[in-house]
This record gives structure tokens, sequence and C-alpha cells, in this order.
């Protein structure tokens, strides 16, 4: 998988500003970003996620000519494909993730994503059963071809639903 | 406002509350923006009924991004270095969420400054629903 071209927008930082409830003015104000340290709007600490957007092939996106396996009046019944990410019905959680900023990114930069597999082990879960966990590397990169966010994800899928007791 | 190592000691915290009562209609925001449309965080029938689950609950991310608004609270604008968790408890709708940050370790490295921080975010019940760590350039 890879991202070959992932726009970093002024509008895209507001709505995700929003949905992570931070109403700091440095990503809805680019006058009052002037007046900041970095000296303009920059993302969110988490906002390279949203590269998920331009990932034409991410699972989690209803497609057009493709059924989504979410409900319509009632469930599909579709099946998710293996390794598609997330969710229950001994289906993937996301267990960890980690990022390591060189760089913050500002509207304008344009960025690439190359992502690489890494370590995969188990583990028997008390509330779970069998967890099989699976890392992957997400290299960000600018315009200039600087490294500029390197995030590191660790998705587990569980053999059942977590048990909530 | 930026922190500065000379003000700074183990042990220090800074905490807010970054959520009461979690909607469904924030899982639908954080859906939009991130891209993640996983049914298990929007669409209650797909969830209760094929994935097994009570209800609908939150991205994992959305409770890192919720935390991450805390941690540029204290730290500034553009000065984290690392940040990482691990999510150890699911976050369902009515959550109410808090978040702190603190200091472990106050070091310098070729004349910059930093900061290394616990972070952890718990629920209503004091159930810790992230566990994490972040590291922030600091004044000196």
């Amino acid at each position: 998988m890879a991202i070959s071209k992932f726009p970093i927008e002024a509008g895209h930082i507001v709505l995700f500003a929003r949905a992570v409830g931070d109403d700091n003015p440095i990503y809805h104000d680019a006058d009052y970003a002037k007046t900041t340290e970095p000296g303009a709007t920059v993302a969110p600490p988490t906002f390279t996620m949203a590269s998920a957007q331009f990932d034409p092939d991410y699972p989690l996106r209803p497609k057009n000519g493709q059924t989504w396996f979410g409900s319509g009046k009632e469930p599909t019944g579709l099946q998710r494909k293996e390794g598609s990410g997330g969710g229950g019905g001994g289906g993937g959680l996301h267990a960890e993730q980690h990022f390591e900023y060189h760089r913050h990114i500002n509207p304008g930069d344009v960025l690439t994503a190359t992502v690489k597999p890494g370590k995969t082990w188990e583990k028997e879960g008390r509330r779970s059963g069998k967890l099989v966990f699976s890392e992957t590397v997400t290299e960000y990169r600018d315009q200039k071809g600087e490294l500029v966010i390197t995030a590191r994800g660790v998705g587990v899928r569980t053999e059942r639903p977590v048990d909530q007791n | 406002m930026a922190l500065s190592a000379r003000n700074l000691k183990v042990g220090d915290t800074y905490q807010e509350q970054i959520v009461e009562n979690l909607t469904r209609t924030r899982l639908v925001q954080y859906a939009g923006a991130s891209g993640d449309y996983n049914p298990v965080h929007t669409d209650e029938i797909f969830t209760t009924k094929v994935a097994g689950y009570p209800s609908v609950f939150a991205h994992g991310m959305l409770t890192m991004g919720m935390t991450g608004k805390m941690l540029t609270n204290y730290v500034g604008d553009g000065r984290l270095t690392k940040y990482g968790v691990r999510f150890t408890r699911q976050v369902w709708p009515g959550d109410t969420l808090t978040a702190t940050a603190q200091v472990e370790t106050i070091r310098e490295e070729g004349g910059v400054h930093f900061v290394d921080l616990i972070v952890s975010t718990v629920n209503q019940d004091g159930a810790e629903v992230v566990s994490g760590y972040a590291s922030a350039r600091v004044d000196p």
C-alpha cells in the first residue's frame, strides 16, 4: 500500500480538529496562526491518519460499484475481507499507534506515504481469545522528499468480540 | 506558551477533561474527517447484529486525537517530537474522558531541551482507555 499524493489542506485540518474537539485557533484561523511560534497553521498530532482519504485502496471506505459490508435497512450479510482492519465479530482492532515528528506539517505540503509491514506476534487474551498482532510502519515524506512523520501502527485480530465484563 | 525546562520537575502533572458524554455524532464527525468509515463506529445495526458489540464504539484514533489536544495545550503548538499510545479499553458513547500527562524526564540533547511525558486517559469509572508517552521540545 502506498499513497502517492496526500495534500495537506486547511479545510481538512478544520474538520479534523473539530472532530477531535480541539478549538485551538491555530487550526482554523490562519491570521492567528501567523502570530504563533510555528508561524502558520500546523496539523494536529494525529492528522496523518486522514491520509486514508487519499489511499485509493483503503478498505474502510464505501466505493461506487462495490457492495459495502455495513448495513442498509438490514445487515448486508457481506463478509469483510481479511486484513481490512478495525471492528469486532472476531475482526481486527487498533492496538497501538506511535508517531515521530521530524517536522510539523502545514497546509500546502503535499505528502507521499509508503507503508512497510513490520513484526507479527501472538498472545492469549483473557477477554477475546487468541490475539494476533501485526505492525505496519508508514513513512510520510514532503514535496522535497524529506521524511516528516514516521507512524507505526499495531493492529490486533481477536478470536471473538472483546468481552465487556 | 511553551514549557521551560527550568520550571519543570519530574512528577509534574497536567490534566484536562477531553470529552464529556461522548456522542454518536462525534463518531460520525471523526469518521468523516479521518476517512475511517468502519461501520463499528457509526452503524448500530451492523455493530450489534453482525460484529457482536453492545453498541457502536469510538475509533481508537479519536481517543488518541482528543488526548493529543491535551498534549498540545500543555506543551505548545508544533513542539511534540514523539507521541504513542496503546489502546487498553474501548470507548463508548456516553463516556466522559480525562487525559493526564506526567513529567517523567527532563533532558538536554545537543543543546536542545526535551521533556518526556507519561500519558494516560481514563473514563468516568477511572478505567484506563489509553496508555502512552510523548516527548516535546521545551525552552531552556
